[in-house]
């Protein structure tokens, strides 16, 4: 075991990737000799070479497309966006051709072997266009998995993982969390299967659902409930898609209550599926409506960031309200 | 002396536009290092109000750069970006277009900015994000707009303002202006798809818009020679059929000359000119960057030789119409009054909580309403974790 913040352990995992199959690289803006701009990919171009891990020109259609390519042929590339706010120039290769690669060609062709690494989220006065949470957009696009890991030892294996699979992962990383979130991680290879959610507290009084950054809002927030003597199951989601409906239903049929927690707008946010399917699963357990703990329906802000953005305050009156109900 | 722009550099001293039929493009140059001007080159038609704009504006954005570059090391702001070398590119294009014609810029503009007209006060409310900032404390730091002054506001993500230049253009020939749009991006920014596009519909659809790319060499970390194999940009216009020009980027007179040239061609014609100015990024990309991690300081200091601002002073004292000693007091003040500025700015009020929901849709739709609302609720429930909003939501 080794201390690592999240980016060591991105790192970390890219290297052992490269080493473990020569198919794997790693490319996108600035990610060669400078390491990309939050340095993920720190040394790797100067331990594997140019042609394994380089910088391209200033496209994300560009980016997108010849990841595409590549995986068709067989390799594996790690592509990175410098900012998923800056995802939507490659939408229509994502959305169109990642993901319907497999599907249209009758499983001719695919690009099972691509990965899309990409930094999200607020936190880091960022404004509208360095702190959107898209995972919704992808959420809905049938082909993709989804994945966002809250701390280093999940991002290390979900990673791997991500880049093990047999499909195409879009994988968010929480930039506010790159250097702030540290912990201890093993040194050697190891997968976090992906589709599963974690249980990462048990309790008997309600469920609390989160993913990536806002795992640690939900956990201030939980401590705020335990203080009023509301013993909280929290659960990490980790994929989005697929998403692991039957660890949230099991334990929403044990509390009878849910409260989800994410960054991204209220309306069409993923919050809004967990929702529906919940309430379809344990309609006859639940004591309280399921609530959702979102950004505003508006773009994310700069000046009045901490106004906006689903707060531990916000999660525990969600929280003390649903077991008032 | 390297070749950041990864570009062959031909020479000339008379303004010539470049076609298809030309594979070498010539960059040019009037002013001198030395102030003096080359041989045969275009002597500019500047008259001594003009000039002195132009000097007084470069002058401007350099102290205004190195002043908010330090507050943000401070942490008063959270974010700037310099436009340190590159003062000649946007400044002397802005001075040769009409005050009307639109400009649409990327980010490193401010010089266009400023001699627009944009006041001090309007640069310091925007860093600050304050409530006086006329784009409402939404935007990051350097990311201006001013409908007034024909400046349209800046969006981060690259190369989107390319083709809505062309349509901006476009729809201002369909409403008989005699005026154009400039177009302004970086030689990476040219990479993204928009730019292509962009291009490609204005030269279609004879669009009177202006493409001008600050070759400076690098997009963050990546080099030229990293982001194009072809001969710079300007090649790429005439691959879509449009003139193209390529000047010297720390030569305001032969910036100012090429732009007054392809503006009064685009509205002649009603076609698109793109022209490439070839800089030297200075400083780092942005206060996030820190370009000791991919180049020398020996190549700076190269490159930091060519400064357009010292070149330009030169000119001007020899024309008589700067006094040096008097120009250095100036500066001093200057560096007075840009502080002062600041202070003022940083303690002027946060918006209110009502420009949370406005401006989403031209009226908050019913959801957002009620959204507000709740949020009100919530604050006053909690005033101390909010202290921007709360002590004034009624």
């Amino acid at each position: 075991m080794a201390k690592m913040n999240m980016l060591q352990a991105i790192n970390n995992a890219l290297d052992l990737a490269m080493a473990k199959d020569d198919a794997v690289v790693c490319f996108g803006e600035d990610v060669g000799h400078f390491g990309g701009v939050f340095r993920a990919t720190s040394k790797l171009q100067e331990k594997y070479g140019k042609a394994r891990c380089f910088n391209t020109p200033l496209t994300e259609q560009g980016i997108a497309g010849f990841a595409n390519g590549m995986a068709a042929q067989g390799m594996k590339p790690v592509a990175e966006i410098q900012f998923a706010d800056y995802i939507f120039p490659a939408f229509d290769q994502i959305v169109n051709e990642t993901a319907k690669f497999r599907y249209r060609s009758g499983n001719e062709f695919d690009v099972g072997g691509l990965v899309f690494r990409s930094p999200y989220g607020g936190g880091i006065a960022g404004g509208h266009y360095h702190s959107q949470s898209p995972e919704a957009y992808f959420a809905h696009t049938p082909g993709l998995k989804v994945v966002i890991p809250r701390d280093p030892y999940q991002a290390k294996g979900l990673l791997l993982a991500s880049i093990a699979s047999p499909d195409p992962v879009i994988f968010f990383e929480p930039k506010k969390l790159y250097r702030a979130s540290t912990g201890e991680v093993p040194e050697d290879y190891y997968e976090i299967e992906l589709g599963k959610a974690e249980v990462v507290q048990q309790g008997k009084d309600i469920t609390v659902l989160a993913w990536g950054a806002q795992m640690e809002i939900v956990d201030k927030a939980v401590a705020m409930a335990q203080d009023q003597g509301v013993s909280c199951e929290v659960i990490d989601l980790r994929s989005i898609l697929p998403w692991d409906a039957d660890t949230v239903a099991a334990s929403v049929k044990k509390t009878g209550r849910l409260v989800i927690n994410h960054e991204a707008p209220l309306t069409g946010g993923f919050a809004g599926e967990i929702a529906a399917t919940i309430q379809q699963m344990c309609f006859l357990h639940l004591e309280s409506p399921i609530a959702r703990v979102c950004g505003l329906d508006t773009p994310y802000p700069l000046a009045l960031e901490k106004e906006y953005v689903a707060d531990h305050l916000k999660t525990y009156e969600a929280i003390m309200r649903s077991v008032n109900f | 002396m390297t070749n950041p722009n990864n570009a062959t550099i031909t020479t000339v001293h008379n303004a010539a536009f470049t076609a298809g039929d030309a594979l070498k493009i010539p960059t040019l140059r009037i002013l001198k290092d030395d102030g003096n001007l080359y041989d045969g080159a275009d002597k500019p038609s500047l008259d001594k109000e003009t000039a002195l704009k132009m000097y007084d504006t470069m002058v401007f954005t350099r102290v205004l750069d190195e002043r908010m570059l330090a507050a943000q090391r401070q942490g008063r702001i959270s974010f700037y970006m310099q436009c340190l070398g590159e003062e000649a590119t946007t400044v002397g294009s802005a001075a040769a277009l009409d005050e009307q014609d639109m400009i649409m810029a990327q980010y490193r503009e401010q010089g266009a900015l400023r001699y627009r007209g944009f006041s001090l006060e309007q640069f310091m409310n925007q860093l600050f994000s304050n409530e006086k900032d006329l784009g409402k404390g939404r935007q990051m730091p350097v990311h201006y707009g001013s409908k007034d002054i024909y400046y349209m506001t800046i969006s981060s993500p690259l190369g989107t303002q390319i083709p809505q230049a062309s349509g901006y253009a476009y729809a201002q020939k369909l409403r008989g202006l005699k005026n154009t749009t400039i177009c302004y991006f970086g030689e990476g920014a040219a990479s993204e798809g928009d730019f292509h596009a962009g291009l490609n519909m204005a030269a279609v659809h004879k669009a009177p818009v202006l493409f001008f790319c600050r070759n400076n060499g690098y997009a963050i970390s990546t080099p030229a020679n990293e982001q194009f194999v072809g001969d710079g940009i300007a090649c790429r216009a005439v691959g879509y059929g449009m003139k193209a020009l390529r000047v010297d980027g720390a030569d305001i007179l032969a910036v100012y000359q090429a732009t007054k040239m392809a503006r009064d061609y685009a509205l002649e014609h009603n076609e698109p000119v793109l022209i490439e100015a070839m800089a030297y990024r200075l400083g780092a990309h942005s206060s996030s960057d820190d370009p000791s991690g991919y180049r020398s300081k020996e190549e700076e200091e190269l490159w930091r030789k060519t400064d357009p601002i010292s070149r330009f002073r030169l000119w001007l004292v020899k024309q008589g119409w700067l006094d040096e000693d008097a120009d250095k007091a100036k500066i001093e003040a200057l560096r007075g009054e840009i502080l002062d500025a600041l202070k003022v700015a940083e303690k002027v009020a946060k918006p209110g909580i009502e420009h949370l929901i406005s401006d989403v849709y031209q009226q908050p739709i019913p959801a957002l309403q009620q959204q507000l609302d709740e949020l009100k609720q919530h604050i006053r429930k909690y005033p101390d974790a909010y202290p921007v909003t709360s002590g004034r939501m009624d």
